[in-house]
C-alpha cells in the first residue's frame, strides 16, 4: 500500500544516507540514525499559499500530510502573531526586533503545529493510539488533538512537573501517566513501549520525523509575515533541538522554491544553564552532545540528552551563529522584562530565549543593528510557579478613598 | 547472566526476540557475546572503529553507559541492558 501523504516521497538517514519507503520508521536500520521526510516538490506561489486556510495547513504541499488535510478534524494551528517589539528592542538597543508568539496557538504552545502534522500521518499509517512522552506542553497538544479526532490517547509525564501542566492534560481524559523520574527516564519508557505496542504512535518516537516537520512552518510563517523575507537573526529555545533544526529547513526551502529571496541568516540557540549539553558543545567545538542530568525550572527545555543535538550545532556553524545558556535567576528576570515591554507572558522556555538574547546582544555576537526574531514558544500560564516568588503581589487595602491615598497616593 | 532487551530494528538478527541473554562482563564484552550468537548484531551498535554510534543508547540497570564508562560499564551478573536509538523525544 503506497502511503498518501501528499508530497513526501520517502525517508532517508541523515546520517548515511540510505533511503527506504515512507512508514512507521524513525531510525535506519543500518546505523541508528535519524530519519528525514524526502519530498517531490512542487511548484508553489505565493498566491498558492495565500489562498489556503488561516492555519499550518496554508503549507500542507510541503508538509507529509495527506492532500485534503484541512478538512478533517484537527485543532488548525499556526498562524499565530509576529509581534513587532519596539518597546523590549529599544531596552535592548536594538533596531528591529519581532516575538513570533507561539502561545496563540490551541494548547498556547508550539507543540500542535508538530502534533497535528504527527496525527495526520499516524492515522494514515493506521495507527489507532496517539502517544508521547512529554514535558507538558506536548502532553497537552497531544491529548487535546487525539480528543479533537476522536481517538485514544496515551500521554506519559515526569510526575513532578508544574501542576498546570498536569492539569491542562488530565482535562482532555486520554490515558494519563505520571512517572517517577526525569523527562529522559519517561522518553527511554516510551521508546520501549512503542517497541511492544504496534498500533501506538508515540509522537515524538515513531513518528518522529513526521512530527518533526510540523516545525517548519514556524520558519514559513515568519517568512511570510515578514512579507516573504527571511529575518537576519533568528533565536530559538533548545529542547530536543528539531525546532531549531527545522525553523532553518522552512527558511532553506521557502528560498530554494522562490517564495522568498536568496538571503543569509543566522540561528543562535537557547539553553538555560541547568541543561545546557548543546550549550556546552557548541562553546567546546565538540560535534556530539554529551548527556547531562538537567537541573532548572525551564521544565520545557529540559532534555538532558536531545535528539537533534548534532544538528543544531552543525546549523548554528554553518550559519554564523551561536549558543549561549542562562541561568534560572536570568530567566525568571526576563520573563518580567517580556511581560513589562510588550505585555506577553512567555513561559519559562520564552525567559531563556530573551534571556539568551539579551547576553548575546551584550558578548557582542548577536547584531543590534540587524532585524531579529525570537520564538516564544509556550505560555506563562503554564509555569506560574517559576514567577510566583518573583512577581510581587500587594497587600489587599479597605474599599475606601482614604486606604487607596494612603497606600498608593503618592502613585 | 545478563538480560539484554533488543529494539525492533535489531529484532532482525534475533529471530524477532525481544529479548536474549548473554553472560556477564564489560559492555564491550557483552556486545561482543552477542555478535558471536548473532552474527552482524555488533556492526550496528558499534561502528568501524569499535565506538558506540552515536544515534544508540545503551542503558545497564537503567544508567545511560555515557554516564559511566562507556564500552568498559560494568555488566554484572543478573544485569538487565536495554538498546534504544537515540533518535526520540522532543519535549
Amino acid at each position: 500500500m503506497t502511503l498518501q501523504l501528499g508530497n513526501a516521497t520517502s525517508l532517508t538517514c541523515r546520517e548515511c544516507g540510505k533511503t527506504m519507503p515512507l512508514g512507521p520508521l524513525y531510525a535506519c536500520e543500518d546505523c541508528f540514525g535519524p530519519l528525514e521526510v524526502g519530498y517531490d516538490l512542487p511548484r508553489l506561489t505565493r498566491a498558492d499559499i495565500q489562498a489556503g486556510p488561516l492555519n499550518i495547513w496554508r503549507y500542507a504541499p510541503l508538509l507529509p500530510v495527506p492532500a485534503d488535510i484541512a478538512s478533517r478534524a484537527t485543532t488548525e494551528p499556526g498562524f499565530t502573531k509576529l509581534v513587532r517589539a519596539d518597546r523590549l528592542a529599544r531596552e535592548l538597543g536594538m533596531r528591529r526586533l519581532w516575538i513570533k508568539d507561539d502561545t496563540g496557538n490551541p494548547t498556547h504552545s508550539f507543540k500542535d503545529r508538530v502534533v497535528a502534522v504527527a496525527l495526520a500521518a499516524a492515522q494514515e499509517m493506521g495507527f489507532k493510539v496517539l502517544a508521547c512522552p512529554s514535558t507538558g506542553n506536548l502532553a497537552n497538544a497531544v491529548a487535546a488533538a487525539a480528543a479533537r479526532a476522536g481517538i485514544r490517547s496515551v500521554v506519559m509525564v515526569p510526575a513532578n512537573l508544574e501542576r498546570q501542566k498536569i492539569l491542562t492534560t488530565a482535562v482532555y481524559g486520554g490515558t494519563f501517566v505520571t512517572v517517577d523520574g526525569t523527562y529522559d527516564d519517561v522518553n527511554r519508557l516510551a521508546s520501549e513501549l512503542a517497541g511492544e505496542r504496534d498500533d501506538w504512535a508515540f509522537v515524538n518516537v515513531n513518528v518522529r520525523p513526521y512530527y518533526a516537520e510540523g516545525s517548519k512552518t514556524l520558519g514559513f510563517e515568519i517568512a511570510e509575515q515578514l512579507g516573504w523575507r527571511i529575518p537576519e537573526q533568528i533565536v530559538v529555545p533548545i529542547a530536543s533541538g528539531a525546532q531549531l533544526v527545522k525553523i532553518d529547513k522552512g527558511f532553506a526551502e521557502f528560498a530554494g522554491l522562490g517564495l522568498v529571496e536568496q538571503s543569509k541568516w543566522r540561528v543562535f540557540g537557547a539553553q538555560a544553564t541547568g541543561c545546557s549539553p548543546v550549550s556546552q558543545a557548541f562553546a567546546n567545538g565538540w560535534d556530539v552532545v554529551k548527556p547531562v542530568r538537567p537541573d532548572t525550572i525551564a521544565k520545557s527545555l529540559a532534555i538532558g540528552n536531545p535528539a537533534d543535538g548534532p544538528y543544531v550545532l552543525d546549523v548554528v556553524r554553518r550559519t554564523g551563529g551561536s549558543i549561549a545558556d542562562v541561568s534560572d535567576e536570568e530567566v525568571v528576570d526576563a520573563i518580567q522584562l517580556l511581560a513589562r515591554t510588550q505585555g506577553i507572558f512567555a513561559e519559562t522556555a520564552g525567559g531563556v530565549t530573551v534571556g539568551v538574547l539579551r547576553k548575546l546582544l551584550a558578548s557582542g555576537q548577536l547584531d543590534p543593528d540587524a532585524e531579529t526574531v525570537i520564538i516564544n514558544s509556550g505560555d506563562g500560564l503554564k509555569t506560574l510557579d517559576a514567577v510566583a516568588a518573583a512577581v510581587g503581589v500587594p497587600q489587599a487595602i479597605p474599599a475606601t478613598l482614604e486606604a487607596f491615598q494612603a497606600s498608593f497616593g503618592e502613585r | 547472566m545478563v538480560n539484554l532487551r533488543v529494539p525492533t530494528i535489531l529484532r532482525s538478527y534475533t529471530g524477532g526476540a525481544a529479548e536474549v541473554r548473554c553472560e556477564p562482563g564489560t559492555l564491550r564484552e557483552v556486545i561482543k557475546s552477542l555478535d558471536a550468537a548473532y552474527p552482524g548484531i555488533g556492526g550496528r551498535l558499534l561502528d568501524d572503529g569499535g565506538k558506540l554510534r552515536r544515534f544508540v543508547n545503551v542503558y545497564v540497570n537503567e544508567e545511560d553507559v555515557r554516564f559511566a564508562d562507556g564500552l568498559d560499564t560494568n555488566v554484572p551478573e543478573g544485569a538487565q541492558v536495554s538498546i534504544i536509538p537515540a533518535v526520540a523525544g522532543g519535549a
